[in-house]
């Protein structure tokens, strides 16, 4: 899965640069979010700018680390939904779980 | 022609890495209809995602991630009525389970449930020794 990764202040910005977050990479997805909650960053911005298309599978990796971000006292926030994916949050009520931001400097100022 | 007439008939190995193909027939389906007067691009992103959705549950819960198995896959349009049937070789599982959307924080789940909100009728019934998930939508 194309990931890039990077400490921008007190949060880590993880840019997903796939086309499709479904079932076959998803999985990757959360493994690298596990990883860096197990080095201790837990405030994570999940940035989707690149990504046209989210199943359940996306989904669910993302309520995956939400979860973890707050049982570990940190957050995981999400920025750059394009129109399609953000509805698919409506369509299951997981806009009303995750903070979403237009884009990564918004969700960075959510930071401090 | 005053109306579309598609199928599409195809078998893919039972592995995720085909689910782009799947979805993307769904979406260049819905972006070369001739006569459809709703929201193009929505119904591409929805064709998309339920073609995703039935064959990964297909791959995980029917065919239990032998990647040696297939999935069969058949798309028509006929007068507007679209039906797509996803074809098994597993034992199956229980639809009704998943009809209601999950928990907020749960992370599985949300699949048939999201076909159940895009389609009209969904239905999971055996056929020759495994089962077909069949899905059907009015093209209007």
């Amino acid at each position: 899965m194309n990931l890039s990764i990077e400490q921008r202040g007190s949060a880590v910005l993880l840019a997903v640069h796939e086309e499709r977050l479904d079932a076959h990479n998803s999985s990757e997805l959360k493994a690298q979010m596990l990883k860096l909650f197990e080095e201790g960053k837990n405030n994570l911005i999940v940035d989707l700018q690149a990504v046209r298309f989210v199943d359940s599978s996306g989904l669910g990796a993302l309520v995956s680390g939400f979860k973890n971000a707050s049982s570990r006292n940190g957050s995981l926030k999400l920025s750059g939904l394009q129109l399609q994916v953000k509805s698919m949050f409506e369509l299951t009520r997981l806009h009303r779980v995750f903070e979403i931001f237009a884009d990564v400097d918004e969700a960075l100022a959510s930071f401090s | 022609m005053n109306t579309d007439r598609i199928e599409v008939d195809i078998k893919v190995p039972n592995q995720t890495r085909y689910l782009c193909l799947i979805g993307h027939i769904g979406e260049n389906i819905a972006l070369a209809l001739k006569h459809y007067g709703g929201d193009r691009e929505k119904l591409a992103y929805e064709l998309n995602l339920v073609l995703t959705e039935a064959m990964a549950n297909a791959i995980q819960h029917a065919n239990e991630g032998d990647p040696a198995r297939e999935v069969h896959i058949e798309i028509g349009i006929i007068e507007r009525n679209l039906t797509i049937r996803v074809y098994d070789h597993g034992q199956g599982f229980d639809i009704r389970q998943f009809a209601e959307p999950s928990h907020p924080l749960d992370e599985h789940g949300r699949g048939i449930y999201l076909i159940h909100t895009i389609m009209d009728q969904v239905s999971y019934l055996p056929s020759n020794g495994g089962h077909v998930l069949e899905m059907s939508k009015k093209l209007d």
